[in-house]
């Protein structure tokens, strides 16, 4: 198993948005989060990544078993491509950069400025971080953003090969991927019911 | 944590990355004052340990928000909380890479910034050694005040508030160590003092900024 929420409640700038969330999720399985604008996909993927803690509930993850994509990639505009991923490579322990590079059709951009990437490519680097961070499951949040159709095929078989290794993706999507190993879950389920009208004036009363 | 430590070189050398901003700020803040104060070899001599030490502290408060700013806003700092090194060594090392492009180059620039200021013969060499003990305090305390208002947009203004009061024990025995080297006097309590906050604020405050870290990246 790769992570289990027990009955977790998350909050964003301290209103609850998300409460009463369990799943489980499993090698080599895919769970496309769905949910309208504001649903807490972030939140959620943040606080399984770690970067905040929940408001309740519990979260089993094995220690550093998670690669966070958020909507930013991280990229540092006056790097190289090569660079930026070499960075990551080496923060996570990573060897060679190759593969990652050309997974995501990178390799011909290795030395161009990451500043001088269009919206697609350095989405694509971003993504190639998550292979190099050698992490089994990853919580991808929107990761087929500004991807044109080519590319979001490319990313889907990188997915695929991922959760053919035994990997797992958590994924917070609008669109349909398409893939087999996935199930859906709708936030709207969960959300957190709005405090009462009224209910700051409880302890007043 | 070496590749962090290169990388943020790296950025510092390149287009925009501000390695020269704090440098050219020191340069004209010292080349500045003989033209104020007025060209009296003895009253420069006289104020050049404490013009120089104003100098290289603000030199160096000038680059503190781009510690964590700049990684907070383009997403690696986010990538870096979740990364297997600890927060506190990101710090650390952050830290590190901050003194190596301003506090350094300004130690090393400020025996020659001193000849504009008259600065007495023995006073070089104490000069140069305080601000090298003193200018690291400088970079971790900094910091520290980047990691509190790391979240905030143009947090500067608020950084350099909170950060100013905790630089003035730097100041003063620095700039004390460099004025009684000039003077011949012995120097040797205020170094001590100012070597004791510079290790206090290299072991403690990277834990104190990567506490703040976590509570503004929630």
């Amino acid at each position: 198993m790769m992570l289990e929420l027990v009955d977790i409640s998350v909050a964003r700038g301290g209103v609850p948005v998300l409460e009463g969330v369990t799943l489980t999720l499993g090698a080599g399985r895919a769970l496309i989060i769905r949910g309208p604008n504001g649903a807490g996909k972030t939140t959620m993927l943040r606080t399984i990544a770690g970067l905040q803690p929940p408001v309740s509930g519990r979260i089993v993850l094995p220690p550093e078993g998670a690669a966070y994509a958020a909507h930013a990639d991280g990229l540092k505009a006056t790097l190289t491509v090569a660079e930026n991923l070499r960075f990551w490579a080496d923060i996570f322990g990573a060897g060679d950069i190759g593969p990652a590079l050309a997974a995501m059709a990178l390799a011909p951009l290795r030395d161009r400025m990451a500043q001088n990437l269009s919206a697609g490519q350095k989405r694509r680097l971003g993504l190639a971080r998550l292979l190099v961070a050698q992490r089994r499951l990853w919580l991808l949040d929107e990761p087929t953003v500004s991807l044109d159709a080519a590319s979001v095929a490319l990313f889907l078989q990188v997915l695929s090969g991922h959760l053919q290794q035994g990997g797992a993706a958590l994924i917070a999507t609008h669109i349909s991927l398409g893939l087999r190993e996935a199930e859906e879950i709708d936030l709207g389920a969960f959300r957190a019911t709005a405090p009462r009208a009224g209910a700051f004036d409880g302890a007043f009363a | 944590m070496i590749a962090l430590l290169l990388r943020d070189l790296r950025l510092a050398t390149r287009a925009g990355g501000g390695f020269g901003l704090g440098l050219a700020f020191f340069l004209i803040v010292t080349v500045l004052v003989p033209f104020g104060v007025g060209p009296e070899g003895g009253t420069l001599a006289r104020i050049a340990p404490g013009i120089l030490w104003v100098g290289a502290l603000l030199a160096s408060l000038l680059s503190l928000d781009r510690i964590f700013a700049l990684d907070h806003e383009d997403g690696s700092l986010d990538l870096l909380a979740t990364a297997p090194i600890p927060l506190e060594s990101v710090v650390a090392v952050k830290a590190l890479a901050h003194w190596l492009t301003t506090g350094l180059p300004l130690t090393l620039a400020a025996p020659m910034l001193a000849v504009l200021l008259n600065l007495p013969g023995p006073g070089f060499f104490w000069l140069t050694v305080s601000l090298a003990l003193g200018t690291p305090a400088l970079s971790y305390i900094g910091a520290f005040g980047a990691a509190l208002t790391v979240g905030l947009k143009r947090g500067g203004l608020l950084m350099s508030l909170l950060v100013l009061p905790l630089y003035i024990p730097t100041l003063i025995y620095g700039a004390d160590c460099a004025r009684r080297g000039a003077a011949a006097l012995a120097a040797g309590t205020p170094l001590l003092m100012l070597v004791a906050i510079t290790l206090g604020a290299v072991a403690i405050l990277p834990f104190a900024a990567a506490a703040a870290i976590r509570v503004n990246l929630r």
